[in-house]
């Protein structure tokens, strides 16, 4: 499913498939994927900082691939996977890099944390045995004022050794 | 007279040999705890309680609350440096369909004085109408001179920020702005501390070391904005609020809208960072608050990116001019500072008291002022005042040590009373490879490396109108709570460690509620004091509801309470432990469903060294040394810091992994500060150009060295726990000790902060800046 060629400005439908659950919406075209998580859909797991795709705070899965949801219109999402931080565990079962990211203390006021959990897990699935500088390349677009970096990388690293 | 006891306590730092002191103590207070390797939790790397909640998103920040009829309400703001108001209609604005109330903040005539004052807001049904509202306000700012630079601001001929009659009088935060000071032209001071005789002190010194050494303004950046979402009430006013100071924001509430303390509650659960900038209710907070008062309904107001850089506070800029006279030996005859700083239109631009407190000198002079300027006021940031106060000092102490030719290592002891510093730079110089610095520049390579120290003083500050609460259930559960906050430190996790210590359970069964005036009155979260102020209540709170749960424990097992310990889940008897029972079964002996104890903070057992109203200091200030590595492209000007080690002391430390944590972030910031970040004003415009967070540029995870953290346990016998903060010393030292590291590795000193490539270069003569 593509977006229509002609929407707005006021609401129109939009169908969202956010952490395996089809979402139907009525957003104004100009809604952003972050807003549209956020406030039609009450995931404020998902934080913006910026706003303007400086962050990484509001990084989230499309296809599995991370994105920035400042960034992206929730229209043009239609039709593709979501994943955002609510869905990353499996039911109680923590993701591994959740897991060691509680362990390491890989976080502090943990308004980032969200979005460096997305971004650290998408790299375990594209490289499940990464080492310190390739888990740095993944976060380096994340800004964490706390200055969690050291933390992060080294809960990356455990949480590598741990998947099967 | 409260009855006291005599007690003697493990005290000294264990690292480097543990004595005693003996203390008279208040008879309610719990006996001495010894040393963390024998306690359970105390000191360990307990992770964090609430971590699940972060990892998951769970956790709710301010900015994720949503309330049934929640308006959400946006600032018109002033877009010149400076202007007076000529005309405000809001009329339009109110008319327009879904805005449901307008407060104006200035009149027809004010004087504005930073592109980015408040003048008025909206409230409305969504942010989209409020923006519309905005819109439609008829605002017309007649322009006047301006200036934005500090040193332009010094100029006789300056435009002024102020008259005679608008002057800031003083500074609550005061770094250092007291009251009464002479104004002249856009300078306030000096404000003056002196002793001894600086005169007489350069006249007897064999050497005098001048330099003038420059930071920059730096801006809080906290991830979470500046946000509240405010409920007014017939019953009573709730507002929740990222805040570092939940029950100074209900006093400041309650006094302002002229409501009892009862009727009014401020909550904060997660907190996405302040560093200083969310200590106050401030105007957004008292807007959100009316415009939810006057529309009757909850208001919600987040500030944006740019208003955050731009009117959200930051760290005010120095200049700063430091004299030293010294013996051959290398003994301090004479020290004195002028510096001049500014924060914008507010006050406290000072460097704090760390060249006043740091080293032995008989004669010692500081001469601070404040600099107006036509930006948004700066406040108190991670180590106000003694952050740049720093930069400037721990440059000159090492250029020093160069020109008496000493180790700048071999100087400290000589110079610093600081017994805690004196472990620190021992253990710093091991860990960092000290014996291998070599002299200035003399890698022949054009990426040169170089070592440097640097060192951290900040105030063990108490606030001790605090309380807090602990009870238990009569299923054997457990509850902690108080109006006390987590910005990020995880004070939750160590208040359940302390109670679980006393209650022999583990920290996972005690519940922490906090971060609500509901509470027992918890203090602020700022000033590095939390620990220090919230775990001695906690632990004496602890003690007394197992007192009382022992006395029926003691019954059933046939043993006097005095007799009984908690451990492992079970209270029994000491010199029996077959004999015991468990927690939850002592629980069940219960008379009544719950019991409960409220404690506030005992004074310091020595006493304090400041005694103010809520708060005071204790005896021993913070230590801190910092060493740091650096390579530096002399091709490119580019710093790389390879690695820091970063050895402290905080009394005694409660959880290695928090506590490392926040280390890791002053290094961080300070890595920041000293490389990275600066705000950039138009001269012309008088706009700030780089208010994002593309252009203002923070510290990421390829700007982060290896960071190896030293704790030191350093046992004083000064409280129940004799536990105090890291957070501001952790970032102090860092900036000068890269700044030293850059000298030891190129042969040129860079006295201005940030240090880029640009000032890099330039400093070795490779561009035609000078």
């Amino acid at each position: 499913m593509t977006a229509p060629d002609m929407a707005g400005p006021g609401k129109t439908a939009i169908t969202l498939a956010v952490n395996g659950t089809s979402r139907q919406l009525e957003l104004e075209p100009r809604t952003t994927l972050a807003e549209a998580l956020r406030n039609a859909l009450g995931l404020t797991g998902t934080k913006i900082a910026c706003d303007r795709g400086a962050c990484s705070a509001c990084t989230v899965w499309l296809n599995g691939q991370p994105v920035l949801s400042c960034m992206a219109l929730a229209i043009d999402a239609a039709g593709q996977e979501i994943t955002t931080i609510e869905g990353l565990a499996q039911g109680d079962v923590l993701h591994p890099v959740q897991e060691a990211f509680i362990e390491h203390d890989a976080m502090q006021c943990g308004f980032c944390t969200p979005g460096m959990v997305m971004s650290c897990a998408a790299l375990l699935e594209r490289d499940p045995h990464p080492d310190a500088a390739a888990v740095r390349d993944a976060i380096a677009g994340h800004y964490c004022r706390c200055g969690t970096y050291p933390h992060v990388v080294a809960a990356t690293l455990a949480a590598a050794e741990r998947k099967p | 007279m409260t009855a006291t006891r005599t007690v003697t306590f493990p005290a000294g730092i264990v690292e480097a040999g543990l004595g005693t002191v003996t203390r008279e103590i208040p008879a309610s207070e719990p006996p001495p705890w010894p040393p963390n390797a024998e306690l359970t939790w105390i000191g360990k790397d307990v992770p964090r309680l609430n971590g699940r909640e972060k990892v998951t998103g769970a956790t709710r920040y301010t900015v994720d609350i949503r309330l049934p009829g929640m308006l959400h309400a946006r600032f018109l703001r002033s877009p010149l440096p400076s202007a007076e108001l000529r005309k405000l209609d809001t009329s339009a604005a109110a008319a327009l369909a879904g805005v449901r109330a307008v407060v104006v903040l200035a009149r027809s005539g004010d004087r504005l004085r930073y592109a980015g004052q408040p003048v008025a807001a909206v409230a409305a049904v969504s942010p989209g109408v409020a923006g519309e509202a905005l819109a439609a306000i008829d605002a017309e700012f007649r322009p006047l001179p301006f200036v934005v630079d500090m040193d332009e601001a010094r100029a006789p001929d300056a435009p002024l920020v102020y008259d005679e009659a608008s002057v800031p009088k003083g500074n609550p935060s005061g770094f250092p702005a007291a009251p009464g000071l002479p104004v002249v032209g856009n300078v306030r001071g000096p404000a003056v501390v002196r002793r001894g005789d600086p005169a007489q002190g350069f006249a007897a010194a064999d050497i005098v070391v001048e330099g003038e050494y420059r930071t920059q303004v730096q801006t809080h950046s906290c991830l979470e904005p500046h946000a509240i979402v405010a409920d007014w009430r017939a019953d009573g006013l709730t507002v929740y609020m990222s805040t570092q100071f939940t029950s100074g924001v209900r006093q400041e509430l309650a006094a302002l809208f002229g409501l009892p303390l009862n009727r009014v509650r401020v909550v904060v659960d997660g907190m996405g960072g302040g560093f200083g900038s969310k200590s106050q209710l401030g105007v957004y907070g008292r807007t959100a608050v009316e415009l939810s008062r006057l529309a009757g309904l909850p208001v919600r107001l987040a500030l944006n990116r740019h208003e955050e850089q731009t009117d959200a506070g930051n760290r005010p800029g120095t200049s700063q001019r430091v004299r030293l006279g010294a013996k051959r030996d290398g003994t301090l005859t004479a020290l004195a500072i002028e510096s001049h700083g500014t924060a914008g239109v507010a006050l406290g631009a000072g460097i704090g008291f760390f060249a006043e407190r740091i080293y032995t000198c008989p004669n010692f002079e500081t001469l601070q002022h404040d600099v107006f300027v036509n930006a948004g006021p700066g406040c108190a940031m991670r180590g106000p005042g003694n952050t740049p106060g720093a930069h400037g000092l721990e440059q000159a102490i090492d250029t020093l040590a160069e020109r008496l030719g000493l180790d700048p290592l071999a100087l400290r002891d000589r110079i610093d009373p600081s017994k805690a510093r004196r472990e620190e730079r021992r253990i710093g110089a091991e860990r960092i490879g000290w014996s291998r610095r070599h002299a200035p520049g003399a890698d022949p390579g054009p990426v040169k490396r170089g070592l440097g120290v640097a060192q951290s003083l900040w105030m063990s500050n108490v606030q001790t109108n605090v309380a807090c609460e602990v009870r238990v259930l009569r299923d054997g559960s457990v509850e902690a709570l108080s109006s006390v906050q987590d910005i990020g430190t995880g004070i939750g996790t160590v208040m359940a460690q302390v109670v679980a210590e006393v209650l022999g359970l583990r920290p996972a069964e005690i519940t922490v509620r906090i971060g609500d005036t509901e509470f027992p009155p918890g203090g602020p979260s700022y000033g590095s004091r939390t620990t220090a102020s919230i775990t001695p209540p906690l632990r004496t709170a602890a003690t007394r509801v197992l007192a009382e749960l022992g006395r029926e424990a003691a019954r059933m097992l046939n043993a006097a309470p005095e007799e009984l310990e908690a451990r492992d889940g079970r209270l029994r008897v000491k010199s029996d432990p077959a004999r015991s029972l468990a927690f939850r079964d002592a629980a069940a002996l219960l008379r009544t469903d719950r019991i409960s104890a409220v404690e506030s903070r005992a004074d310091d057992y020595p006493g304090f060294r400041r005694r103010m109203p809520d708060a005071a200091m204790a005896l021993e200030d913070l230590g801190g040394v910092q060493f740091a590595e650096v390579a530096v492209d002399t091709e490119t000007g580019a710093i790389h810091v390879e690695r820091v080690v970063a050895v402290h002391d905080c009394g005694r430390p409660m959880n290695r992994l928090l506590l490392e944590s926040q280390v890791q972030g002053g290094v961080l910031m300070g890595v920041s500060y000293a490389l990275l970040e600066r705000r950039v004003m138009d001269r012309r415009t008088g706009l700030m150009v780089n208010a994002d967070l593309e252009h203002y540029k923070l510290a990421g995870a390829h700007d982060t060295p290896e960071i190896e953290v030293v704790i030191l346990e350093n046992l004083q016998g000064s409280s129940a726990t004799d536990a105090y903060g890291i957070a501001e010393p952790a970032n102090i030292a860092t900036a000068p000790a890269i700044a030293n590291a850059v000298y030891n590795a190129i042969g040129v000193r860079l006295a201005s902060l940030p240090m880029t490539p640009d000032a890099v270069l330039a400093a070795l003569g490779k561009t035609g800046r000078s």
